[in-house]
């Protein structure tokens, strides 16, 4: 599904991430993890087309298109979803419509009708049940005023709604109570298929608990330093990334 | 990079930029007195109307044009400008009206045709100079309304005319005012009578076709009392290089228990991206509310290369209240000073400020607002909001609130806010599968809504269309 090599990519002239290189395949969840700095949130804003960054080496393909020649929507509307680590607030522009302009964007691409205003409605109230948000949510501006774990279940929301293939969760579990976390897991394992494939971003094991990942990464450096079993992760919550530094000889 | 992004603003094209091929009557450039008689002459006025005009041309020549406004405005020469133009041919029926200018008006989405005009609204059509075709009249005539061109009105309700022409805005108000009062042309006359709710809406379309002239029209607005209408003005004019001078007069008199609604979208060419060309709009906007009356002024303003423009109220009858909706747009290099004024002269008076700016490109974006409460207006109230938007960081967003209170029982609030359409926002919507123009589109008719909700329906469907239009290209 998603296939990166040896990526390379900028930002304001400094070198983040230095040679990539991560296959996965449909229904797998990977999760990434690494220290502060090492490129977690580089790598899903670069895969997501974040204008910010500049690729300067490597390919990726996605679904057997070049994810990089692709406009960040049209990434979108191909499926990719990031999870954003902090999510915008956007003033006076009602959950309704963004996710009425997002979902009816997203079926044009794919040559469907616009859903309804009432099948709309009837599709929103049905997704939002997966992360517990109330009926409020529609007439809200989009994260105005959301507490920071209504954010982050706003984010998975949304992900519902657009039913992506692969899923990216930066860092979806910081900043989030242990109660919220259960709802935020929750909601993205109901989403679950053996079509769709998730990476999960996150420097804690916790979130783990509750998302099953199949592969585990260590970033480092910008570079995939180490790849396991879900037993990694619980090493690294036991021993921290002080071992794996100095297996890499610092 | 990302800078680019909020940059090339100036792709947005404007639809309404043709000319039509009509035959006009259009005397010559230049403005002096015999220039003041012909106007009045060919609309075959009466005696009083001319002393009227002469009276305000003697006024207006010993005055200078205002600076205050945070403008830049080029001199004019008021020689090169004609005065007036009318398509020729006169109209009776429908059947002789031009081909030409009922292509024109559908072209603009105004029907002329009464039984094409879906949505049972009056329309009254001026082009350049002079109103050619005014629909539903004789409907609305049944309930005793008015509805009419102004140069109609003065031939068959004169003294509605002379009791109220100039009772709001004297000839001697100002600048653009006292030029309005000397030399302007046609306009659309409104009466509702006592205790009657009008129908229907009751819309103009203004449309500035003729080369080298101005537009100077002329609106009154009377709403008996416990009288009620709704009335809306839209405006476009063709793409030329040179700009075109816009001065009207709109006055509107609202009696005891009456309440009138005016709406405006103003969508005057706004000049090409690199601020050639374009209408320069002065114009004088006031109304007068007497006890118990209620005055609201919605405004869509998009277009104008300059815009200079406070529609008031005065409350002068007690219990009186007043609204003012503004959404200014300014893209390219356009430059916009709009307002209000609030007067409150009367006790326990209300009045209502919204002001949303949106500015974009090298544009320069102006709230100017006065609230005046006199030492007798007791427990008056007067509640301002004027938001800014900022699209990119070349264009400027100012708020001028003044305030003049001699009323210790009254409470005047002010709220401003500034606020930019960020990247992030922008890559957010784009994460969700929305693109840049859309994503434009979404937060500014999102900023914009308390506003577009207050406009009759057809119109905030319009409005929010032009204003995605308006910011189309702003954003790489």
């Amino acid at each position: 599904m998603l296939e990166i090599k040896d990526l390379h990519a900028n930002i304001n002239g400094k070198e983040i991430l230095k040679g990539i290189n991560l296959t996965i395949k449909e229904g797998e969840v990977h999760a990434i993890m690494g220290p502060n700095g090492s490129g977690k949130s580089t790598l899903s804003a670069v895969l997501a087309g974040n204008p910010n960054y500049e690729v300067t080496k490597g390919s990726a393909s996605f679904l057997g298109k070049n994810l990089l020649e692709l406009s960040p929507e049209d990434r979108s509307r191909e499926g990719l979803f990031l999870s954003f680590q902090y999510p915008v607030e956007i003033q006076g522009v009602s959950m309704v419509n963004f996710m009425r302009a997002a979902v009816n964007e997203h079926r044009k691409y794919k040559k469907l009708p616009a859903l309804s205003a009432s099948d709309f409605l009837k599709l929103m109230r049905e997704r939002k049940e997966f992360v517990e948000l109330d009926n409020s949510l529609a007439n809200r501006s989009v994260n105005e005023g959301f507490s920071g774990g209504e954010k982050k279940r706003n984010e998975i929301f949304q992900m519902a709604m657009l039913e992506p293939r692969l899923s990216i969760l930066d860092e979806t579990d910081s900043g989030l109570d242990i109660d919220a976390l259960r709802i935020v897991a929750n909601g993205v394992n109901k989403l679950k298929n053996p079509h769709s494939s998730t990476i999960v971003i996150t420097h804690y094991q916790r979130l783990l608990d509750y998302i099953k990942p199949d592969i585990v990464h260590v970033l480092y450096k910008g570079q995939i330093v180490k790849t396991g079993t879900p037993d990694l992760a619980l090493e690294l919550e036991e021993r921290g990334y002080d071992w794996i530094k100095k297996e890499l000889g610092e | 990079m990302p800078e680019n992004i909020i940059e090339d603003f100036t792709k947005g094209e404007y639809k309404y930029g043709f000319t039509s091929d009509i035959e006009t009557d259009i005397i010559p450039t230049g403005l002096n007195e015999d220039v003041v008689r012909l106007i009045s002459a060919k609309k075959e006025e009466p005696e009083w109307l001319l002393n009227f005009r002469l009276k305000a041309f003697e006024h207006w020549k010993k005055l200078e044009p205002p600076t205050w406004a945070h403008l830049d405005i080029p001199e004019i020469d008021f020689q090169k400008i004609s005065y007036f133009a009318a398509p020729k041919k006169k109209v009776k029926s429908m059947d002789e009206v031009d081909p030409e200018l009922i292509k024109t008006f559908n072209k603009l989405g105004i029907p002329l045709e009464e039984q094409m005009a879906l949505s049972g609204m009056a329309v009254d059509a001026v082009m350049d100079s002079v109103s050619v075709k005014t629909t539903f009249k004789e409907n609305l005539m049944e309930k005793g309304i008015i509805f009419c061109s102004f140069s109609e009105a003065v031939k068959h309700h004169p003294d509605l005319v002379q009791k109220y022409l100039g009772s709001v805005v004297p000839y001697a108000d100002n600048y653009y005012a006292a030029l309005n009062s000397a030399v302007f042309s046609d306009g659309s006359f409104v009466y509702i009578p006592k205790g009657v709710r009008c129908p229907m809406e009751l819309s103009t379309y203004f449309r500035i076709n003729a080369e080298n002239t101005g537009q100077f029209e002329r609106t009154l607005i009377v709403a008996d009392e416990e009288a009620y209408v709704s009335y809306l003005e839209g405006c476009t004019a063709p793409q030329r290089d040179e700009n075109q001078l816009h001065a009207a007069i709109v006055e509107i008199i609202v009696h005891d228990n009456a309440e009138v609604k005016y709406s405006t979208v103003q969508n005057w060419y706004p000049g090409d991206k690199n601020g050639n060309g374009g209408i320069y709009n002065f114009v004088t906007k006031r109304g007068i509310c007497h006890e118990n009356a209620k005055l609201s002024w919605t405004q869509v303003e998009t277009g104008s290369a300059i815009t200079w423009k406070y529609p008031s109220c005065i409350l002068k009858g007690d219990n009186s209240s007043a609204e003012f909706y503004s959404v200014a747009v300014t893209n390219n290099y356009q430059q916009a000073d709009t307002g209000t004024k609030m007067i409150h002269l009367g006790k326990n008076t209300r009045s209502h400020i919204v002001s949303k700016g949106i500015s974009a490109g090298k544009s320069q974006n102006s709230y100017r607002g006065l609230v005046k409460v006199a030492k007798n207006a007791e427990n008056s109230r007067n509640y301002s909001q004027c938001d800014s938007l900022l699209l990119g960081d070349k264009c400027g967003a100012h708020t001028f609130p003044y305030m003049d209170i001699n009323n210790k029982s009254s409470v005047v609030e002010h709220e401003a806010t500034t606020s930019k359409i960020s990247e992030e926002q922008i890559f957010y919507c784009n994460q969700r599968g929305i693109s840049t123009e859309d994503a434009i589109g979404l937060i500014v008719n999102g900023y914009a809504k308390e506003v577009i909700n207050k406009l009759p329906m057809e119109f905030a469907v319009e409005a929010q269309k032009l204003l995605q239009v308006s910011l189309e290209g702003s954003v790489g």
